[in-house]
């Protein structure tokens, strides 16, 4: 997933670590869900707590931990709701004026988690976009 | 027709987080072929071809047919429609979610702007 954010990185990092701007974008008013509560503890090691609500049904709680936090240029936190929950990794570059945004969800094996210490691998993003390609070409097979 | 589960989304895109099995996709979009064909051409041995031949099977990406001594492989009735329409919706969020980070950000560039003047006065 990429996209260009018309403003420096700072402010897109601002708004991805402040729970109250965070909260007024992560949930696109589209989806019809309410949030709840958002706490967010933006360093390593820290945790984050998202209750969101879906009409009359019962909250329910988006959780995790930070696993890297470098300011104004990236953030990695995994997503702790289900046992094989993504590690979501995402990037900021600045140019003219303007914020590149890269992010990533992956499922990483248990292996390779521990071949690497616990950290991503870089191929891990190009396996990413070799699979989206694919599925692409994939799909467009009759 | 693969039904949709959650287990069946983890088999398939397991299946294609190889290079070789993505590979072995393409060419099976072009032509059938026999493992032994494949093996060759991504100069495997036999075995290990085999067992990513099964992965592919198992999720439904791949069918084989004994006849006689050749095992013949071909697309499977997975055709990735489910997953496709999964990442589309991801990607649906995903815009909806940037343009109201948008928002927030045109927003903090106004304030401080606005800040910026007032100190310049």
């Amino acid at each position: 997933m990429t996209r260009t954010v018309n403003g420096p990185a700072r402010m897109v990092f601002e708004a991805w670590t402040k729970p109250e701007l965070f909260q007024r974008w992560w949930i696109p008013k589209s989806m019809g869900v309410t949030i709840v509560s958002c706490e967010m503890d933006v360093r390593v090691g820290g945790g984050y707590r998202l209750m969101l609500r879906h009409g009359a049904s019962e909250p329910m709680a988006f959780f995790g931990k930070y696993l890297e936090v470098v300011p104004n240029s990236r953030l990695v936190w995994s997503n702790d709701e289900s046992p094989d929950g993504a590690v979501t990794t995402v990037t900021f570059e600045e140019k003219a004026g303007k914020t590149r945004v890269v992010l990533s969800e992956l499922y990483p094996s248990k292996e390779a988690l521990e071949a690497n210490g616990g950290g991503i691998m870089p191929e891990q993003f190009d396996q990413l976009d070799d699979l989206l390609v694919s599925l692409g070409a994939a799909t467009s097979t009759p | 027709m693969v039904q949709y589960s959650p287990a069946h989304f983890s088999a398939s895109f397991a299946a294609l987080s190889d290079v070789t099995r993505r590979g072995v996709l393409e060419q099976l979009a072009r032509a059938d072929a026999s493992i032994t064909d494949l093996a060759d051409k991504f100069g495997m041995t036999l075995t290990g071809m085999k067992k990513h031949v099964g992965i592919l099977e198992e999720a439904g990406l791949v069918t084989t047919e004994k006849v006689g001594r050749v095992r013949t492989c071909k697309l499977g009735s997975c055709r990735l429609e489910e997953e496709a329409a999964w990442i589309e919706r991801y990607h649906q969020l995903w815009a909806a979610r940037f343009d109201e980070l948008d928002t927030v950000v045109d927003e903090l560039k106004r304030k401080e702007k606005a800040s910026g003047r007032k100190k310049r006065i």
